[in-house]
Parts: structure tokens; C-alpha cells; sequence
């Protein structure tokens, strides 16, 4: 099933506009990350697919041939994972994966079978009769799956699924949440605040400000050509290289460095993983933090922009605070973004 | 458009106004009205308000004494009391404190006579105002115990006082530089509690008041009983003229303190 | 001078001595002595049973239950309609609603009693706008409503606090998964609202149960254990049958709300 928006777009009762007039396109079986800071839209998108909000007037939302736009929640066949998990505290496991075919007034030995399905899917063979109160943070995650996939819905729905996790969870889980997924085939859409979360699982991306999709592309897409600085410094921390632009050269407080030849007049990005210590390279910086994070140092640098710069230093020992070190840029690194 | 469950419940909660409101706003009418049985049309007039302050004002000032002294003793009795339950919390506290709020629980007849039959006999504490203390103070005294408790067992009381014991602070300079100033929210608002139930008591003071002692609602009971329509209208109004400032300044501190809680 | 933890923990004790006098004397003492009256008369201890044994106690002691029972219901079904319609929705004149139904929380029985007689007592409301001679005051549904009057306010509050802690998400949960609203409100409202709705029952029930002030205002020939307990001991100078009947409410009462503490975990209080 394709899902398309167009122009859909949400302004609350108090006049803010949480989301500008949006179209979006998603094709049956894809994986769909919204990307964000706080406040830039995307949970009201969310929440506008699965028919949580009502836009605004002029909207149109279609699961392939169906007009869905006026049609309540829980007539439109979405699973939904919520932040909080938002499971049943008074139902067992099992219970709450079964409510929605329950719902659908399916027969018992039918509701039975497709849950004891699910279940073994899901790996919660162990907790199927458990309580809630009774799981851990990973295991709720996974029963909140379970259910919102047990009525095979049309779309999954996940909102910030994985933030409700301590740091190390998330990360192991993140993993098996992408591989879960894609066992599931189905249409997935899932909003996160977290850059790693949204590459490491989505097919697209789409990075949301300001109430709206400033770009979207596949994660690696997102990440060598952003095609404006927000983007560029959202995912993957892109650092502005500011300076003047002479001819085909940009000259910066730490020396002059050529540009290749699709730089237009805008200005230009580097990551810190491709600012590298080099004895011959053409810029100069001092070192005024190290620190070390076990593969790798972390090194504050000053003087090669206005800005503190960092550069990542692979070695079995670093600089110290206040060498002057010599930088290379390999000219194929250099993100260069067109006049905003 | 609106659903029917919606609509339902909203007449619901409308009905229930109505329940509530309708009696309230015909015994404040009842009370400036010159004939409540020829309507509004008899006029409009305080002299009813005026009766009732010539024929119960005593009562009046006796509920305003009663509900100052009670405050008082619970109080004194009550702050260092959740103090000590909230420092030493166990088994003993529990039972403590589950004691202490037995008269919540027992009806205030029960209580009452229990206190007649043991100290009635004794003429001099019988007919004396404080008798009726006591039994406001019973009552009273586990809201003012819970209000602080409830405010001392937020905030990190052992961290502040260990803090103070650190810079040379004994127990009871603690008790009044840290403590007492912590718990304020919560002593306002059992303030407030205490003060809005003593002036409404009726069960216990019914059974414990004398002819020559008798508090604000013991008269209400009293003009609803003997007096014309029109009198004790006004004596309602003057009853809620006072106790619904109090409580809704009682809402507003819980509310408060309730907010210093989370 | 120096701090020993002597000290502090005499400064405990010296906080709680003047608590512990106090219930002593005007709490633990008399209803020692309570419990002793009730054996001074004629029967001894077998007062109990011919309480037992004697129609108009138990039928009494039937009618305060009944009644007792019927106003928790009522409260309960209203208090939680409108405390969900108002936690739920935001609309101007809420906040005036709200203080309109927490108004009767400071009202004694007495008031509430009077409340009655103005709707429907024999110059009430509901006498003057019905064609008929419509007097429901001084019977017993009079003192239902009397009750139901100041157990919504009690019942509202508790329900509402609960209410607000919901999970909107919850909610939005059930609605994804198919649910339509009396599902919504049977598997998710509730259950969640289950514990404050025991809690808050089981303090209307105590009030009621104990309640004076309304029965004594709106007649005398309402016979509820209160009442029967004041004739007992102000007209027949019965102490004994008093006592053993105000002890036989107490238990019951503080029973209902130990039961009810035990279910729904929180501490339940009665109030007013």
C-alpha cells in the first residue's frame, strides 16, 4: 500500500502551526525515519497519518486508492508504537497483543493462533502470561510492537521508540528493532530525535525543522550531499569551515585551502572525522582540548576558523595541548552547500 | 459535532451542578428576601441577616474561638508530631499515625459519646468551652498531621538536617531553622483544613455542646428547627459568607503544596 | 556541646509526648471506656447479642447499609461521568463548574439537611413547580439525596486527581488498536481509575454511614443507626444498647475502609 500526503498541514486552536502544508510519498514495504529536534513537527505528522489529529482544511492522506483524511483512528487499520509504550497495565502480555483482533471480533482460536504467532515472532515466548509491571524496558518495547503489529495494520507507526531506554539498551536494541522491522514488511514510519537511530534503521530519511521536511534521502544521501546547512549539521555534525572564497580558493584564519570545482559561491561544511592531522597539510590550528574516548582522540582545535573546531586523531598517542598542528581536508570531504 | 457519550456526560455533570447550586442560590435568596413565600416581589432586605446577628451572634464568636484555639493545638500538637513520624518512619510511626486517624474513621457520635461517658461526670470540664475543643482537635488533628507529613516526606529532610548538624545545628535549632520553614506549604494548608472543618463541625459538637455553649452550625441546626424559613436562610448565608472563602483559600494552599510535592 | 544521638532521639520523643497525652487521654481512654459502658447494663456483654436479636437495630443497621450503599453507587456513577467530561475537555465556565461541585465539601450534615428541605421539602423547589404535593425531604430517598449531595464533591476530587495521571497515550492506544469509545472506557478508563474509585467509594460510604447532621435535620422517624444511637442515649437514657450500637458502627466502618485500603493500595481516609 502507497501512502501519500499532500498538503497536509496542522495549526492548533491557539494559532501555532505545527506543520506547514507537507506532501510525502511512501512506498509499500519501506522503512521512513522523521527526523528532528524537539518542536520541528514531526510527532504531528506522526499523529496525523494515524488520524490522532484532525489538519488542517485542503489536506488530503490516502492508503493507496482509500481517501482516509476524515477518518477516525481506530477505523484506519494503523499499529502504533507509543513513546511511553502506553500498554494496558490491568491485561497480561498476552492480552494486550490480542486486543486489537478483539477489536476486529475475530474467533477466539483465531485471535489465539495469530497471537501465539506474534509471540514467537517477537521472542516473548517467556512473558506471554506475565503482567506488564513485570518487564523490563526492552521486553515492554517488544510487547509494544507485538500488538501494534498482531492486527497486521496497513502501516506501523512508531513514536520515538526506542528514547524510553537507558543509553545502552538503545543501542543493542536499535539493531534488533531494524531487524524486527524488516521481518514485519510492512510500511513503517518512525520518529526520532536521534541522527544514529534514523540512519542505522530507515530506508529514507527525512530531516523535519520548522514544521518541515527540509530534505529526504537515503541515509547515506542525507549524509554526503545535505543539501543545506541545517542538514548538514544535523546529521553527522557537519562543522562550517567560515572564511573568504578567492577564485577557487577558501582562506581561513589557518591558512588557504583550494576548492574543487562544483564549489559554487556558498559556503562549506567538513565533518571531524575528515579534518586530519597531517605534517604537510596546508592548515595550521593549535590543540586546546584532548580527549580521549578509547579508539580514537577527540581534539579541540582554535585558529583555523573563528570557531572551535574538532578533529578526531587516530594514534596511539596525540598532540598536546598547545602544539600547533598541521590539517589536511581531502577535497572530495568538503561539503559544499550553494548561497542559502 | 458532538458524540452522544459526550454529550451524555456533559448532562450529567450539568444535573449535578444544577443539584448542588439550586439549594445553595434559594437559601441565599431565601435570607434578603422580605417573604419568601410571595417571591422576590415582597423585597429585597437585611433584616433577617440582622435578626440572626442579635439572636446568634454568641454562636458565631464561639465557632471563630473554637476554630482559632483548635488551630492552635493542633498546632503545637501536630507539627512536631508529622515531624517525628516523617524522622523515624516504621512500624511504630504506622501504628501511630493509624491511631491518631481513628476518628476519621469511627462516626463523630461514637466519639462523642465515648468522651461523655468517660468525663461528663466532671461538671467543671462539662460545661467548659474546651470540651468542644477536644473534640474539634480529635477530629481535626490527623489533617494537620497528614498535611505535613505529606510535605516533610518530599522534600530530602534527612540531607537538610544533616546538612545543619554539619554546621554545628542541634535538634531543636534544626527543628526551628529547617524544618518549620520547609514545611510551610504543608503547615498552610492543614492550617486552613483545620480551621474550615472546626467551624463546620456538627457531629461530635451536637452531642458535646450545653444550651449555654452552642457553636455556629448547632445554631443552624437550632434555626432550622424553631425558626421561620427566612432566618435560617440567613444564618445559612452568613455560614457560607464565612466558610467559603476558607475553602476555597484551603483548595488553593493544598494545591500548592501539592505542587511543591511533585 | 556536643550532639549524641541520644539527643536527637530524645528531641523525637520530646516532639511526640504531647501527641501521645492527648490521644491518651481523649482518644485511647474513652473509648476504652466506650467499649466498657457498653457491658454496664442489664444484659452485660450479651447487649451484643440481643442488638443482634432486636428487629428495629437490625433493621436499622439494614437501612443505614442500604442507604449507605445506594449513595456510593449514585456518588461514584456521577462523580466519575463528570470528573471524566472534565478532565477530558477544556471549555469556558469550566473552572466555575469545577468550584460549583467541590462547594459542599465544607457544608456539615446539618446545611446538606437544609439543602434538602429547600429542593424538596414541604416549601421546597420541587413542591412548587410539580402540580401535585411532591415532599421527598423527610423520607428516606430525602436523606439519599442529602447524602449524594455531600458525598459528589468528596468522590469528585479523588476520581479527578486519578484521572489526570491517565496516560493520554493509553487512550490513543486503545483508539489505534480499533477500540470504539465504550470499549475505550470499559478496557483502559476504567481499570486505571479503579483504585481511586475504591478509595473514594469507600470514604462516601464511611461518611454516610456515620452521617448525622443531614438525618437529624430532615426528620426523626428516619430510623439510620445514627439517629437510633441518639435516641438510645438522649431520650431512652439507654448507655449501654448506645454504646454497643456505636461501637457495632464503628467496626463496620472502619472495616469497609481497611477492606478498601487493601485493595486499592493508597490510604483511605474518610473526611467531614
Amino acid at each position: 500500500m502507497t501512502l501519500s500526503l499532500s498538503s497536509v498541514a496542522k495549526t492548533y486552536g491557539d494559532g501555532t502551526r505545527a506543520l506547514n502544508p507537507t506532501d510525502l510519498e511512501i512506498n509499500p514495504g519501506e522503512i521512513i525515519s522523521l527526523l528532528g529536534p524537539s518542536g520541528c513537527g514531526k510527532t504531528t505528522l506522526l499523529r496525523l497519518i494515524a488520524g490522532l489529529e484532525v489538519p488542517d482544511n485542503g489536506a488530503n492522506i490516502r492508503f493507496g486508492d482509500e481517501d482516509v483524511t476524515r477518518l477516525p483512528v481506530e477505523k484506519r487499520n494503523v499499529g502504533m508504537v507509543f513513546q511511553s509504550y502506553a500498554l494496558f497495565p490491568n491485561m497480561s502480555v498476552r492480552d494486550n497483543i490480542g486486543y486489537g483482533l478483539k477489536m476486529q471480533r475475530l474467533p477466539r482460536a483465531e485471535i489465539q493462533s495469530r497471537v501465539d504467532e506474534v509471540i514467537a515472532l517477537c521472542r516473548l515466548e517467556p512473558y506471554a502470561n506475565r503482567a506488564i509491571t513485570a518487564l523490563s524496558g526492552g521486553q515492554r518495547q517488544r510487547v509494544a510492537l507485538a500488538r501494534a503489529f498482531a492486527p497486521r495494520p496497513r502501516l506501523m507507526l512508531l513514536d520515538e521508540p526506542l528514547s524510553a531506554l537507558d543509553a545502552a539498551l538503545r543501542l543493542e536494541l536499535r539493531d534488533e528493532l531494524a531487524a524486527l522491522l524488516r521481518q514485519f514488511g510492512t510500511t513503517v514510519i518512525f520518529v526520532t530525535h536521534d541522527q544514529d537511530e534514523a540512519l542505522a534503521i530507515a530506508d529514507r530519511v527525512a530531516v523535519m525543522e520548522g514544521g518541515k521536511i527540509r530534505q529526504i534521502g537515503t541515509p547515506e544521501e542525507l549524509y554526503r550531499n545535505p543539501q543545506s546547512a541545517f542538514v548538514a549539521e544535523f546529521v553527522g555534525h557537519a562543522m562550517p569551515l567560515s572564511g573568504e572564497i578567492r577564485q577557487q580558493t577558501l582562506c581561513l584564519e589557518g591558512g588557504e585551502l583550494p576548492l574543487p570545482d562544483h564549489a559554487g559561491g556558498g559556503s562549506v561544511y567538513v565533518r571531524a572525522e575528515d579534518l586530519r592531522a597531517d605534517p604537510t597539510g596546508p592548515l595550521q590550528a593549535k590543540v586546546e582540548t584532548v580527549t580521549f574516548l578509547g579508539t580514537h582522540y577527540r581534539l579541540g582545535l582554535t585558529g583555523l576558523t573563528g570557531q572551535r573546531m574538532f578533529a578526531l586523531h587516530h594514534g596511539a598517542s596525540s598532540p598536546a595541548i598547545g602544539d600547533n598542528l598541521r590539517l589536511s581536508i581531502a577535497p572530495d570531504a568538503l561539503i559544499c552547500l550553494p548561497h542559502s | 459535532m458532538m458524540r452522544l457519550p459526550k454529550l451524555l456526560s456533559m448532562l450529567v455533570t450539568l444535573l449535578a451542578c444544577a443539584f448542588l447550586l439550586v439549594p445553595t442560590l434559594q437559601s441565599v435568596l431565601a435570607g434578603i428576601t422580605a417573604n419568601y413565600f410571595r417571591g422576590i416581589s415582597s423585597g429585597l432586605t437585611l433584616k433577617w441577616v440582622i435578626e440572626v446577628w442579635t439572636l446568634y451572634a454568641d454562636s458565631i464568636f464561639l465557632s471563630i474561638w473554637l476554630a482559632i484555639t483548635c488551630l492552635a493545638v493542633t498546632l503545637i500538637l501536630g507539627v512536631p508530631a508529622a515531624y517525628a513520624l516523617a524522622r523515624n518512619p516504621g512500624r511504630l510511626s504506622r501504628v501511630l499515625e493509624e491511631f491518631i486517624s481513628l476518628p476519621l474513621a469511627i462516626p463523630g457520635l461514637a466519639l462523642a459519646l465515648a468522651l461523655l461517658q468517660l468525663y461528663g461526670s466532671q461538671q467543671g470540664f462539662r460545661a467548659h468551652w474546651s470540651f468542644i475543643l477536644v473534640g474539634h482537635v480529635l477530629y481535626t488533628l490527623p489533617f494537620m498531621v497528614r498535611a505535613v507529613q505529606a510535605v516533610l516526606a518530599a522534600i530530602d529532610l534527612k540531607t537538610l538536617e544533616e546538612g545543619a548538624a554539619s554546621l554545628g545545628a542541634g535538634p531543636a535549632r534544626r527543628f526551628v531553622d529547617i524544618v518549620v520553614p520547609n514545611a510551610l506549604p504543608g503547615i498552610l494548608a492543614g492550617s486552613l483544613t483545620v480551621v474550615t472543618l472546626s467551624i463546620g463541625e456538627f457531629n461530635l459538637t451536637w452531642m458535646l455542646h450545653t444550651p449555654l455553649l452552642k457553636t455556629l452550625p448547632v445554631g443552624l441546626a437550632d434555626s432550622y428547627a424553631s425558626m421561620r424559613l427566612e432566618i435560617a436562610s440567613a444564618y445559612t448565608l452568613v455560614f457560607f459568607v464565612m466558610i467559603v472563602p476558607l475553602l476555597m483559600a484551603m483548595q488553593w494552599a493544598s494545591a500548592r503544596a501539592q505542587r511543591i510535592l511533585s | 556541646m556536643k550532639e549524641t544521638p541520644v539527643t536527637a532521639r530524645s528531641f523525637g520523643v520530646l516532639c511526640l509526648l504531647p501527641l501521645l497525652i492527648f490521644s491518651l487521654a481523649f482518644l485511647a481512654l474513652p473509648l476504652v471506656r466506650l467499649v466498657l459502658s457498653s457491658s454496664e447494663g442489664a444484659d452485660g456483654w450479651s447487649v451484643y447479642i440481643r442488638m443482634l436479636q432486636t428487629p428495629r437495630y437490625l433493621a436499622a443497621l439494614l437501612q443505614t447499609l442500604l442507604v449507605s450503599g445506594a449513595v456510593t453507587v449514585a456518588a461514584l456513577a456521577v462523580s466519575t461521568t463528570a470528573g471524566l467530561f472534565l478532565t477530558r475537555n477544556r471549555f469556558w465556565g469550566r473552572s466555575a463548574l469545577l468550584s460549583i461541585l467541590t462547594l459542599p465539601l465544607a457544608f456539615p450534615g446539618v446545611v446538606v439537611g437544609f439543602m434538602i428541605i429547600l429542593l424538596g421539602g414541604r416549601q421546597g423547589l420541587v413542591n412548587q413547580i410539580t402540580p401535585g404535593h411532591v415532599v421527598i425531604a423527610y423520607s428516606t430517598f430525602g436523606l439519599f439525596l442529602g447524602y449524594l449531595y455531600f458525598s459528589i464533591p468528596r468522590v469528585l476530587l479523588t476520581v479527578m486527581a486519578a484521572a489526570e495521571k491517565i496516560d493520554p497515550a493509553l487512550e490513543e492506544a486503545a483508539r489505534s488498536l480499533g477500540a470504539p469509545a465504550y470499549r475505550v472506557l470499559w478496557d483502559v478508563l476504567l481499570p486505571a481509575l479503579r483504585p481511586a474509585m475504591v478509595a473514594a467509594g469507600a470514604i462516601a460510604f464511611a461518611t454516610a454511614m456515620g452521617a448525622f447532621g443531614t438525618a437529624f435535620t430532615l426528620a426523626t422517624d428516619i430510623d439510620v443507626l445514627p439517629m437510633v444511637i441518639y435516641t438510645e442515649f438522649t431520650l431512652s437514657a439507654n448507655f449501654a444498647m448506645a454504646s454497643a450500637l456505636s461501637i457495632a458502627l464503628g467496626v463496620v466502618t472502619w472495616g469497609v475502609l481497611l477492606i478498601a485500603r487493601s485493595l486499592s493500595g493508597g490510604t483511605v481516609a474518610a473526611g467531614g
